[in-house]
């Protein structure tokens, strides 16, 4: 396997370590932690924004982050093809940097959500959801405050018509427009998604649902 | 040196359930005349610049790129002269 895999840790990430255990000891891949003030990501051709509170979701989540002297490079990273995968705060970090469009609200109900929810994958032909059959439902916690997704009409009817929504909430739990859980770009190499992969990963825990994703994603790396 | 008051509110069109619930909270304190509750952000800071259209141009561009964000949000702002009348 040739993933090298980057998992770049903001003051106040927090789902940094399980990322890296997924990486590092169950999909057995060449696995770092980038801190973000290093400048560039160096040799890694994989970078996950892992989920947390970076820079305390002051001003808007992911706001701040988006200016970290890293995020110039994954965005340059990104803009040439290479692999990103923002969950939950890392997604909003991808929204904010404009490497992925709309943003993530406080939820509709005001409410911290923190449990397992149904999704449905809308589109298994990516690197991201090949591991996965078409309208497969499977389970994945989610863990956010803000996880609303929001868009405008046109950029809705391009999510949709360009097949770039991988999934679907199947009971909306925060009033993401569209039911909208997980996004990629128009050149469908940055997922962006508030459910948690890296925490069903390992078969201890029962359920290894994510597990496929980020796998299928390593191995997408020849 | 100036001050710049800048006002952040979410877009018109979108629902704001924070407002909503304050609201609501106000109708049960008895204040029933009260309507379309907003809930923004309040941001003052200074600005150590010669003229007041230099000031605008740094806030009207600091707001832009990271006070607020334009898929979700509308901004204000107003400059005053510090020791102006």
């Amino acid at each position: 396997m040739n993933a090298k895999v980057g998992i770049v840790v903001f003051p106040g990430s927090n789902c940094d370590h399980d990322a890296y255990y997924v990486f590092k000891e169950l999909i057995k891949a060449d696995t770092k932690f980038l801190w973000h003030k290093e400048g560039n990501i160096g040799d890694r051709n994989i970078i996950i924004l892992p989920g947390g509170f970076s820079y305390g979701d002051y001003l808007r989540c992911g706001a701040i982050s988006r200016f970290s002297q890293i995020m110039q490079d994954v965005v340059r990273f990104a803009n040439k093809g290479g692999i990103v995968i923002g969950i939950c705060n890392g997604f909003q970090i991808l929204c904010e940097s404009g490497l992925l469009p709309g943003t993530l609200m406080r939820n509709a109900n005001l409410k911290f959500i923190c449990k397992t929810v149904s999704l449905k994958v809308e589109n298994n032909k990516s690197i991201f959801t090949s591991n996965y059959g078409i309208k497969e439902d499977i389970n994945i916690p989610i863990a956010h405050g803000e996880g609303n997704y929001f868009c405008d009409e046109d950029t809705l009817t391009d999510l949709i018509s360009n097949n770039r929504i991988l999934f679907r909430y199947n009971d909306n739990p925060n009033g993401s427009i569209y039911d909208i859980a997980g996004i990629q770009n128009v050149k469908r190499n940055v997922l962006g998604m508030m459910p948690h992969p890296e925490r069903v990963s390992d078969s201890t825990l029962g359920n290894t649902d994510g597990f496929r994703l980020l796998r299928g994603v390593a191995e997408s790396i020849m | 040196m100036f001050t710049a008051k800048i006002k952040i509110t979410l877009r018109k069109t979108i629902l704001d359930p924070q407002g909503k619930t304050v609201e609501h909270s106000l109708k049960s304190l008895g204040y029933d005349k009260i309507s379309n509750t907003r809930i923004g952000k309040y941001i003052e800071f200074k600005l150590d610049v010669n003229s007041k259209e230099e000031a605008t141009v740094i806030v009207e561009e600091s707001c832009r790129r990271l006070l607020s964000n334009p898929v979700m949000e509308d901004y204000e702002f107003e400059i005053t002269q510090n020791g102006a009348a």
